[in-house]
Parts: C-alpha cells; sequence; structure tokens
C-alpha cells in the first residue's frame, strides 16, 4: 500500500511540476488542449517560425504572438458538458 | 538510430542570419560609448554606432550554437559597465560581459533552472530587469517565474542568488517589465491571463469573462521572497507593456498597449488612457483598429517620452503630464497621457534611442534602418490628443483619433543596414559568364522586397579613372624622403620609357625629378633617408637628395630582368642567371656585395621582405627561377646569398612576395612566402623567420593568367594583392585573424601600387589596358556583395528563364487592396482634400483589408537592365502560389510560362473558392508575356513542373500531369500520392520526388505506357518539408518548417525495380506495408539549422569547385553542405568536434550536440562552424587538442580552411 501511495505522491509531483502530464482520468479535452497549448508556446517560442506564420499570414510578428497568446487561453473551444 | 552514416557532410555557414530577434543598448565596454547588442538565430552580435559618420560597425559576432530568445542588460549600482543577460533554449540563465581587450564574450554565471528545449513552462519566453541592475525575473509563457537576485561580493564581482519562486499554475504571461521604483524593493509588471475556470466552464461564459490582469511581483530584498503585491484587471485585447520612469524621474508604473488603446497604469495612481491615432485616407479603413507593436522609453535630464510604433510603422509620441503644485513645479501625480504622430518607419522588431541622438530600427523585414533625430516632434502642428477626451474604460463609447501620415520629419534616414531577412527563395545561377556563379534570391516583404543579386568580392571604391596615352607596363608610387606621409610621385613604366607623374592637388608630369625617362623601369624605391631608387634594364640609378646621381651599370652583355627593393636593400637578377646584392651603407650610399650568385636557370622573380623594425637588413631574398623551384638566400652577413631552403613548384613562379602578415596560429605576425605562379596558382608558405625554412604551404586557384603579387596596405594591415585574370586581395579578417582571400569587384588589373595621399591615405594605384585607375577598399568585413532590385508585394516563389538571364517571380501580400480596389477608392468622387494623396509604399505600407490579396507577376532582368521589365497584376483576389517555365511537346517544344492561383484564399485554416493554371507565352526573348488562357481547376496548385513535355501539377494531395490545349490545359493522368498537400515536385526521369506539406517525400514513378503514376517509396517520420531537391537518382535533400536538414536515400532495389521495364504492374499489386508505399527511405543525414530552410539546390559556388549542396534559410541564412570524400577525414573532423564540444562549450550553455539533434539525433553531419571556432581558441587549448589528435596547430587550422576555401569563399 505505502509503495502505491508513493508512487501516487511521486506523479502527483510531477504533475505539479510539469503541466500536462496525464494521469489516468485525464480526458480527451485536457489532453487536446495541452496538445494546442504546447504548439502555440513552440510557435512563439521559436524565433524562425514565429516569422515563418507570421509571413504567411500577412500580419506582423508581435501580432501573431499575440493571436497565438490569446488562443491559447481557450485552444480547442469550451470544454465538454460534464454528466453528473 | 544510428548517428553514424555511409555518408558525411560538413555543414557551413557563409551569410549568417540577418534577423534581428532582440537587440538592446548598453556599455558593454564599460565605457561612455553605447553599443548595440543583436540577437540573429544563434547568433549573437555587438555593433559599434559611429556617430561622426552616422554608421554602424559589428565588432563581434559570435555562434552561441542555442536560440536566443531574450537578451536584457543590467548595471550594478556604482558601475558603469553592462553586462548581458541571455534567456535562451538552453534551460540555464547565462550572464555574459564583453571584454573589450580580447574583443571576446566571458560567461559569468551560468545556472540551470529547468530543462533544455523550448517549452510552455521553461522560463526564457521573457526577461525582466529592474532599472537599478538588482534582480532579474525570467519567466515561461505559462506559469514559471523565477527571480534572480544579483549583488556583488566583496571582490567586486557579480554574485546570483538561487531562484526565488514566483509561479502560478494556469496562468499566462503575455508581456513582462521590470517596474522603475528607484531604489524601493524591486517590481515586476506582468500582464497575465488564468484561464482555470475558462477551462471548467463548459458554457463559455467564463471565457467571455475573462480578464487579463496587470500583476505587480514584488522581491522583498529584506525577506528574500517575491510576493504578488497588486493585481488589477486591465483592457482585454492588452500584449504589451512599457515601463515608465518612476523614482526621482518619473511617476513609475506602466504603459499597458492593447487595440486601439494606450493605457497608463499604476498601483498608486488614477488611470489615464489614449487612443491610438487611425491613418486618414482615401484607401484606409477608418473603423480599422490598431496595436501597439513596438515601442521605446526615452529618458534625457529629467524629462522622458516614448516612441510607440503601430502595426502600420506609424510612430507615435506619446508623453505624460503631471499635476503641478503651487509653485509651479511637478508632482508625482500623472495629471494626463498625450500622444501625437511622429513618423513612419519600417515595422520594427525593436527600437533603439541612442544617446548620441540616432535610432536603431531593428526591422521585421528587409533591411535595418540607423536614423538620426532631427528634432523631438516639439512643436510641429501635428494635432496632439490627451487622455481627457477618453473614458478610462475601453468598452466605453469614444470618439476614433486620426492623423494624415506624412514623410519623415524627425528622423533622418543615414544608414540602411542590409538584411536578407525573409528570405523566401534562392537561385545560385552563372548568369554573367564570370567564373564563378551568383547567388540570386528574393527577399523582404511587402512594398520593402527585393531581389537581390550576391557576388563574392570585396567592395571598391572607385577614386581616379584617367586615360594615358600608351598602355603602360608597370606602375608604383614613392615618397621623397622616409619620413613623409604620402606618396609623392606616381611612376609609370612603359615599353620604352618612363613617365613621372607628382601628387598634388593635381596629377601632372614631372621632368627634374632624376628619374631616367628614356628606358622602362623595373623598381622604384625610397632609399634610406631622403634617396631614390630606380632599378631600370640597364642598371640601377640612385637619385640623392640634391639631385646627385649615381649609376650602376650592368655588367656589359647583360640587363637586369628582375629587381627587388626595400628601404636599406636592393637586389636584382642579371640575364644571365646571377643575382647581385647592395645594402645601403652609412653614408647613404649602395654598397655592392662582392661576390654575385650564380643561380641554375633563369631569375623569373626577386622578392626582398621588408626591413623589420629594429633591424638593419631583411634576413631573406625569395628566388623564383623558371625551372619552377624558389630558393630562399640567406642575407646574412655570415653568409650572404647562401641557399637556405629550395620549394619546388607545380610552374614557374611569376611573382614573389615575402611579407609579415597577422596569423591566428601564433596570435601574433608571421613571415609569409607569398608565390604566384604562371599557371595562375598561387600559394602562400610560412617562412620561418631564424631558418628561412619554408612550411604550411596553402595553394589557391586564382584564374587562368600568371599570378603578380603587390604588398599594401588595408585597413592598416599588410595585405597582398594578388593579380590574374581578377584581382584578389589577401588580408587577415578582422575578426577572426584568419587569413582570407577574396576577389575585388574590380576590373581586371595589369598591375598596381600602395598609394597614399591626402585625400585618400590608404588607396591602391593599378592599371587596367589604357587607363591609371586609383581606389581604395573601406570595409574589409563582408565579403558578400548585395545588389538589389526593388520588388512590389512579398516575393513567393521564382524560376529562372530556360536559356536567357531573366528570372519570373511571383508575389502576394495578404490582407492588402489590390491595385484595381485602391484605385477604385481613390477615383471616389466624395474625396475631402488632400485624401487623394497616395502614400509611397515602400515607406508606408499598403493599404490593409482584411482578406483582400494583392499579387503579381514580375519578368526581372538581373544582368543589363537590373529592374522589373513587365509587371502583370492578377485580379479578382486571385494569388500567385506556384510557377514554372514548362516545354511543351506538342507545341515543338516551345517554352512557356505557367502560374498556378488561388482565389479568396485563406491561410489558416486554409480555404479557398478556386484554382487556376495560367499559361502565358515568352516574347522578344522572355522579356515579355503573352497571356494564353487560364484552366480553372478545384484547387490551388501549390506546385508547378515540366515533365516529360508536359505540365506536372500538384493539386491538393493529387498529382496531375496535364497537356497544352488551345483553349485550355487538357488533363492527361492523375493520382493521389500524398496524404495531404502536395507543395513541391522534382524530377529526373520518369521519376518524381513529390513532398508533402506534413509527411516528407514520395518517390513517384510514371510509367509511360500505362499512363499511370505509381508511388512507390515514401518515410516514416513525419517532415514538414518547405524544400527539397534531388541530390542524384536515389537521394533527396530537403529541409523542413522547424529548421532540420536531412538527405533521403531509396533503397537500391526498389529504385531498380521501379525503372524496370514494362507495365508498373508488379509495383502497382506490390504488397502495401503499414498502409504506405512498399518501400521506405533510409535517411542518410540529419541536422538542425534553426533557420527554416526555404530552398536547396545541388552546385558549384567557385571556379573549380566541386558540387556542394547549397541551402538558404528565411533568416537570410546561406549555407553549405560539404560532402566528405575519405572516411579518413571524417574521423578527424569527428575528433575535432568532440573535442571543441568540451574545450570550447557554447557560451548560453546549450549542449552542442543537443542543439544540433533538436528533433532528430544529427546523423552523418559534421558542424564546421564548430570546427572553425578552433582558430578563435586560446593557443594552450590549440595545443591541447592540437597534440589529442597527432597533428601540428597548422595542419589542423589548414584543414578547417581548405574544407571552406576549396568549394565556397
Amino acid at each position: 500500500m505505502a509503495d502505491k501511495l508513493r508512487t501516487q505522491q511521486q506523479l502527483e509531483a510531477l504533475q505539479s511540476r510539469y503541466v500536462g502530464t496525464g494521469h489516468a482520468d485525464t480526458t480527451k479535452f485536457e489532453w487536446v488542449s495541452n496538445i494546442h497549448r504546447d504548439s502555440y508556446a513552440s510557435y512563439i517560442g521559436h524565433p524562425p517560425l514565429l516569422s515563418y506564420i507570421s509571413l504567411g499570414l500577412g500580419e506582423c510578428r508581435e501580432r501573431v504572438r499575440g493571436i497565438m497568446l490569446e488562443r491559447m487561453v481557450r485552444p480547442v473551444g469550451n470544454p465538454p458538458e460534464v454528466a453528473d | 538510430m544510428a548517428a553514424t552514416s555511409s555518408m558525411f557532410m560538413y555543414s557551413l555557414t557563409i551569410q549568417p542570419p540577418s534577423s534581428i530577434t532582440q537587440t538592446i543598448l548598453g556599455q558593454f565596454a564599460g565605457s561612455k560609448e553605447q553599443q548595440i547588442l543583436t540577437a540573429s538565430g544563434s547568433r549573437l552580435t555587438i555593433h559599434r554606432p559611429d556617430p561622426a559618420q552616422g554608421k554602424i560597425a559589428t565588432i563581434l559576432s559570435q555562434d552561441l550554437f542555442g536560440i536566443i530568445r531574450t537578451l536584457a542588460a543590467f548595471r550594478l549600482a556604482g558601475s558603469n559597465k553592462d553586462y548581458i543577460i541571455i534567456g535562451s533554449d538552453s534551460g540555464r540563465i547565462t550572464i555574459i560581459e564583453y571584454v573589450p581587450s580580447q574583443n571576446r564574450f566571458n560567461r559569468l554565471h551560468l545556472e540551470t533552472f529547468g530543462k533544455s528545449g523550448i517549452r510552455r513552462v521553461i522560463p526564457g519566453q521573457y526577461l525582466a530587469v529592474d532599472p537599478k541592475g538588482r534582480a532579474c525575473l525570467i519567466a515561461s509563457v505559462e506559469k514559471n517565474k523565477l527571480v534572480y537576485v544579483l549583488n556583488r561580493d566583496a571582490q567586486a564581482e557579480l554574485t546570483i542568488s538561487s531562484p526565488l519562486e514566483a509561479h502560478k499554475a494556469q496562468t499566462l504571461v503575455f508581456a513582462l517589465v521590470g517596474l522603475d521604483v528607484g531604489y524601493e524593493n524591486p517590481v515586476f509588471a506582468a500582464l497575465e491571463v488564468d484561464y482555470t475556470e475558462c477551462d471548467q466552464d463548459s458554457t463559455g461564459q467564463a471565457f467571455d469573462e475573462l480578464e487579463k490582469h496587470l500583476v505587480y511581483y514584488e522581491l522583498d530584498l529584506g525577506l528574500n521572497h517575491v510576493v504578488r503585491k497588486w493585481s488589477d484587471p486591465v483592457d482585454r485585447t492588452a500584449t504589451m507593456l512599457f515601463q515608465v520612469p518612476g523614482g526621482a524621474d518619473g511617476p513609475s508604473g506602466v504603459l499597458v498597449c492593447g487595440l486601439d488603446n494606450i493605457t497608463y497604469r499604476h498601483s498608486n495612481q488614477d488611470p489615464f488612457r489614449v487612443a491610438i491615432p487611425r491613418r486618414r485616407g482615401a484607401t484606409e479603413n477608418p473603423e480599422r483598429k490598431r496595436f501597439i507593436i513596438a515601442g521605446v522609453m526615452h529618458k534625457m535630464r529629467g524629462a522622458f517620452f516614448f516612441l510607440l510604433q503601430s502595426e502600420d510603422g506609424d510612430m507615435f509620441k506619446v508623453t505624460l503630464e503631471m499635476v503641478e503644485d503651487e509653485a509651479g513645479q511637478p508632482t508625482g501625480e500623472v495629471k494626463k497621457l498625450k500622444i501625437k504622430y511622429f513618423d513612419t518607419v519600417p515595422i520594427a522588431t525593436n527600437l533603439c534611442i541612442l544617446k548620441s541622438g540616432f535610432l536603431f530600427v531593428a526591422s521585421e523585414t528587409g533591411n535595418h534602418h540607423f536614423y538620426q533625430f532631427e528634432k523631438l516632434g516639439d512643436d510641429d502642428e501635428e494635432a496632439e490628443f490627451d487622455s481627457d477626451s477618453f473614458p478610462v474604460d475601453p468598452t466605453e463609447q469614444y470618439e476614433a483619433i486620426y492623423f494624415h501620415p506624412r514623410g519623415a520629419e524627425n528622423v533622418n534616414l543615414v544608414e540602411s543596414i542590409d538584411s536578407m531577412n525573409p528570405q523566401l527563395d534562392c537561385k545560385v545561377a552563372n548568369l554573367t559568364e564570370e567564373d564563378a556563379p551568383q547567388i540570386y534570391s528574393i527577399c523582404g516583404s511587402g512594398a520593402r522586397s527585393s531581389f537581390r543579386m550576391l557576388k563574392h568580392g570585396l567592395e571598391v571604391n572607385d577614386i581616379v579613372d584617367s586615360e594615358l596615352p600608351y598602355v603602360p607596363s608597370a606602375v608604383w608610387t614613392t615618397k621623397i624622403t622616409r619620413g613623409d606621409e604620402y606618396d609623392a610621385y606616381i611612376v609609370l613604366s612603359f615599353n620604352n620609357g618612363t613617365l613621372v607623374l607628382s601628387i598634388g592637388e593635381t596629377v601632372e608630369e614631372v621632368t627634374d625629378t632624376g628619374f631616367l625617362s628614356s628606358a622602362p623601369t623595373l623598381a622604384v624605391q625610397q632609399l634610406g633617408e631622403d634617396a631614390l631608387i630606380q632599378v631600370h634594364p640597364k642598371g640601377i640609378r640612385h637619385i640623392r637628395a640634391d639631385r646627385r646621381v649615381n649609376e650602376w651599370p650592368a655588367p656589359q652583355h647583360r640587363s637586369i630582368v628582375a629587381a627587388t627593393t626595400n628601404e636599406r636593400q636592393v637586389a636584382v637578377a642579371l640575364s644571365s642567371g646571377e643575382i647581385v646584392y647592395f645594402e645601403m651603407d652609412q653614408d647613404g650610399s649602395l654598397a655592392e656585395y662582392d661576390e654575385k650568385r650564380e643561380m641554375s636557370g633563369t631569375v623569373t622573380c626577386l622578392s626582398l621582405g621588408e626591413v623589420p623594425e629594429g633591424r638593419v637588413r631583411s634576413q631573406f631574398l625569395a628566388v623564383g627561377c623558371d625551372d619552377s623551384t624558389v630558393r630562399i638566400l640567406s642575407l646574412d652577413p655570415d653568409s650572404t646569398l647562401e641557399n637556405k631552403s629550395v620549394q619546388a613548384l607545380t610552374s614557374a613562379p611569376s611573382a614573389l612576395a615575402v611579407m609579415a602578415m597577422a596569423d591566428s596560429t601564433s596570435g601574433g605576425s608571421t613571415l609569409y612566402l607569398h608565390i604566384g605562379l604562371y599557371s595562375g596558382v598561387y600559394l602562400r608558405t610560412v617562412l620561418d623567420e631564424v631558418t628561412g625554412e619554408l612550411s604550411d604551404t596553402r595553394t589557391r586557384f586564382l584564374g587562368p593568367k600568371l599570378v603578380k603579387l603587390f604588398r599594401v596596405s588595408v585597413k592598416g594591415q599588410a595585405s597582398v594583392l594578388a593579380l590574374s585574370s581578377r584581382s584578389w586581395l589577401g588580408y587577415s579578417d578582422p575578426q577572426t585573424k584568419g587569413f582570407m582571400l577574396t576577389p575585388l569587384d574590380y576590373v581586371g588589373l595589369e598591375y598596381a601600387s600602395n598609394f597614399s595621399s591626402e585625400q585618400c591615405p590608404e588607396g591602391m594605384v593599378g592599371i587596367e589596358g589604357k587607363s591609371l585607375r586609383i581606389f581604395s577598399i573601406d570595409k574589409l568585413g563582408n565579403s558578400l556583395l548585395q545588389q538589389s532590385i526593388p520588388l512590389t508585394y512579398t516575393p513567393r516563389k521564382f524560376v529562372r528563364h530556360p536559356e536567357q538571364p531573366l528570372f519570373y517571380t511571383i508575389e502576394a501580400e495578404n490582407n492588402t487592396l489590390s491595385p484595381a480596389t485602391k484605385q477604385r477608392l481613390l477615383n471616389d468622387s466624395n474625396l475631402t482634400n488632400g485624401d487623394a494623396a497616395e502614400l509611397p509604399p515602400e515607406d508606408f505600407g499598403y493599404p490593409r483589408a482584411q482578406g483582400h490579396w494583392a499579387s503579381c507577376i514580375h519578368i526581372i532582368d538581373p544582368v543589363s537592365a537590373k529592374a522589373v521589365l513587365q509587371r502583370i497584376d492578377l485580379e479578382d483576389n486571385e494569388v500567385a502560389v506556384s510557377l514554372a517555365a514548362v516545354s511543351f511537346s506538342s507545341q515543338d517544344d516551345e517554352t512557356f510560362l505557367v502560374v498556378g492561383t488561388g482565389k479568396d484564399i485563406v491561410v489558416a485554416p486554409r480555404s479557398f473558392t478556386a484554382g487556376f493554371i495560367y499559361v502565358y507565352r515568352f516574347l522578344e526573348d522572355g522579356k515579355e508575356l503573352e497571356f494564353i488562357h487560364k484552366t480553372k481547376i478545384e484547387e490551388p496548385p501549390q506546385a508547378l513542373l515540366g515533365f516529360q513535355g508536359r505540365l506536372l501539377a500538384g493539386v491538393g494531395n493529387e498529382l496531375r500531369i496535364y497537356d497544352l490545349g488551345l483553349k485550355q490545359l487538357l488533363r492527361k493522368c492523375q493520382a493521389q500520392v500524398v496524404p495531404n498537400l502536395v507543395v513541391g515536385l522534382q524530377t529526373q526521369g520518369s521519376r518524381i520526388i513529390v513532398s508533402d506539406v506534413q509527411e516528407s517525400v514520395v518517390y513517384v514513378v510514371y510509367k509511360f505506357q500505362e499512363n499511370r503514376l505509381i508511388p512507390f517509396v515514401d518515410d516514416v517520420i513525419a517532415r514538414w518539408t518547405t524544400c527539397s531537391t534531388m541530390v542524384d537518382y536515389e537521394t533527396v535533400a530537403g529541409g523542413d518548417k522547424f529548421g532540420n536538414i536531412w538527405l533521403l536515400r531509396c533503397p537500391q532495389k526498389a529504385s531498380e525495380e521501379a525503372d524496370e521495364d514494362g507495365s508498373g504492374a508488379h509495383l502497382i499489386h506490390e504488397r502495401q506495408y503499414l498502409q504506405g508505399a512498399p518501400n521506405r527511405v533510409s535517411l542518410m543525414c540529419h541536422f538542425f539549422a534553426q533557420d527554416v530552410p526555404t530552398s536547396i539546390q545541388k552546385t558549384q559556388l567557385v571556379a573549380g569547385g566541386r558540387d556542394v549542396l547549397v541551402w538558404t534559410g528565411l533568416q537570410g541564412t546561406l549555407g553549405i553542405f560539404v560532402p566528405f570524400v575519405g572516411r579518413e577525414d571524417v574521423d578527424f573532423f569527428q575528433t575535432l568536434e568532440q573535442h571543441l564540444r568540451s574545450e570550447d562549450a557554447p557560451l548560453a550553455g546549450r549542449d552542442h550536440l543537443i542543439y544540433r539533434g533538436y528533433y532528430a539525433p544529427v546523423k552523418g553531419m559534421i558542424d564546421g562552424d564548430l570546427c572553425e571556432r578552433y582558430a578563435l581558441l586560446p593557443n594552450d587549448k590549440k595545443q591541447m587538442i592540437a597534440g589529442e589528435l597527432d597533428r601540428s596547430v597548422r595542419e589542423i587550422e589548414r584543414k578547417i580552411s581548405d574544407m571552406r576555401t576549396r568549394v565556397a569563399y
């Protein structure tokens, strides 16, 4: 039992430290939002990629950065309704 | 995946990226002077602005082998030197300083805080420092914030604390600045959104009500703890923060910039808000709101102002007005915020205002600009708006404000710094029929885009070009006395005489100089204190200061064939093969050495070195004979004219030059013997100063003509000018001190000499045919010369005419009004006065409109006209997406230009209403295009290619073959070959390489008899292909959107089977492997280049060089991959790389191997940029590595430099 508890604690520590670490009850919505947020963070973080996207969109880099950050708030729409 | 491979390539950068990710200002050298520090890709560059000339010079540029994301400068209290903090992808915070005495960066601290790579929750995206240099905050996009306390210890060394956490989960950071609070506890301001509730609420109400907060984080220096001190909702659209001066300078706080609003916020002040003025004009949408995208705050003597730039490029001057007390003195309370139009400059990633009155604009695309302030926008007629007219709540109604954009009044452009960012496509071709090909590339965006021609060469500043009556054979310049600063005479030798010109206000002939004018001259020299020497075939004329002439006649029946001189020595070679040596004695007369030395063959050339400082003579005489040898003779009094060493050559030497030059190996200067051969080969060997031994010979082919060598001085350093079919300059690179040999962008000269006059202190004089030319070389750093032709819109792709030196570009601009719509708006009758004037788009950009496209096709002549020949605009919101020059066999192999377009394209998520293929006929050798017809298809064709006399088009995920019909194109064959979208096509024989936007490449074979396209090999990894090329029949090189470059090879067996005769039945019925093609490619090489590759091509870069892969990157990078021939070299460079990784670990703390294997492990690649850092190591480390490799330092340096010079620049 103690082993199980420790594993549980380690997992929780990981989850709090590294955002997006999954668990047995991860929903599809959580998983997909997480992937999208990771992708947007990567687009913003890699300067050539941000330039590439901004060139395609015809907007300036700072605007594209703002748009991407804004999308990170709700990347895949509203969460599904939870049936009680 | 094994990191080793049967194929190895050596990666080199020819031109580093020119885009700027971030710029900061600081006094990095510890002096009063401000420097500009820029981050471009993985490079950190420090520039020195020269306020007197209004120029910017690069001092130091270093590759960090990591992605630089943010930079910040800070200064400890009481110090006058700025330190640099780098936020990179290493998961570490790096603090470095610039050491001006050694011209290098020195790392002071490197603290690890997280995983490497660019991740959502690993800090490195944002970096803010306390203005007093007491702390810094490094943050990630989400959640994590770390505060480091900066201090100094008893030894006055900088210290850094362990990090203090200020994390907040599920919180996105939009902007971060350090607040100016004087000497109170450091405070950092962040724009944050907490999405916790929005993630739980399925109704979407939480999202709609979500607020953005301005949060203050206070670092309590006493408790060593960070607290969230204050948080207040701000405008939901805000994305930027600017620091407002505090303490004694101002009210402190921040400017929060969002959509159409700039708000002043601080915890103890009322908010003040102004709108962002909008452009007025016929083509401007009055409802369009703007964002602030860049800005800068500038403090000066008790006042401060902001220059904030909108997304159109308009800069606004924003100031704060304070409440005044009874005495009329400003208090710390803000009264209002004011804004007015300042000027328009290119859209910037960063603006920097220098104390010397300059503005540096690091442009987002295109050239960077350096402006000088004329005035600060005070007392002009520009309307000023203040916060009294605007409600604090941005959701409330207010009246929009407008201004008329106008030409720059406040700033004046003084320098435009070439930048190829973004580089969309590139082709290497030899259109000018020179010996080396040129690089043609399309760069930039919007109206600032350009077509650029790059050529390897040094820029030459032509000063005088005058015609002479006859063709001279040689030219010299000379001073009259040793103390003279400038040259006094130009001596020209003709076939039968000599002409002396005096240099002064004008250049005119003089006759009373004592020079013999009736014979040609072999050498001219200023000797001793005040005498002159003229060597002519019949003797040596020694002209003393009082015009007395001593003549040494050549022995009877013999003449002088070669001569060399320096200020104390003269050596001549006689037609009999004897060498006569003279030295100046105490009283200034020339004394002949008793014995003559007889050489085995005819002497072709001689060289004496300069007399070293503090010595009386040069130690060695180099003698070149027609038996293809060079001998070094001693001039030591004990062993005069004795043989020291011999060097055998491949051809007879035509010129020699002994000279001391700066050397990277020894760190000081080394004596070199430069040898030019009749075959056009140039050699450089090291001449041992003690023994006279020759070692470390490096060879370079200069051109088909014999080589002549001249000692010249460029930028204060001794350089060698080598003349063959082109003129080359050999010099040591200002930064690395490595030897460089670069052609001059100039006429081919016959003879040259150093030239120094009052107007031109450091020049050269040369002769070319009948003309005498005086020129100088002002810049040594940049050896790639650029010429550019302006284009209209962002160029997307270009092709070359199959025979003529012409290029065709397609250009497109998103969210921009097309010329037709613009004209309609301008012709609108209810225009107010002045609105109809159209602004030059190069400065002001095009009028924007959501969902509109402007697109055109250009014909460019880069060789003779150097201009755009014809422009064809596309109408109906169509956009050109691809083009190709295709020869149709149904039309007697006539070549047509085929352009693919799309209508109403939305880039993301991808949508469109239709696609078209236009066919144009070339008229007048391609100088004009005639429209033939257009064919409607379902999707915009992203790739087009001529294939076996027909057109191959990638339409969506289908590959189609079209033939040319009378009314439209006729579809002949089609097949679905890739999963997503065809973006590129390559072909050889009947094999087609199709690149997919997401799924790497697919090999397709076309079976003519059956008229079928059959995919037979695909890839196992998703590669978001941007460009690809066939290296050979089996191998493809390509790049992807994430900055990787790879080489893939199809299995030999599959390749042979695909080309088997007969029907493709066996291919079609072959069993699919894991739902893909029957075979898979294997990865040969993989490399992370950081920059997004936009083109890759297999070509030669230098005359006589091997084929290399040339790739170009979006940020303006030019790079090459050189294949290794032998395994031995690979092993050598692999070991060298390994040593350099540990001995010269990247500055920002990124592991080099992991960096180059960012997405997939490096395979089959050696990083030449890392290897070239060997030359910059301190001597002891060089020795150590050389010892480990069992080679000498020179040998290693030669191997490294050979890798580059054999194939590239």
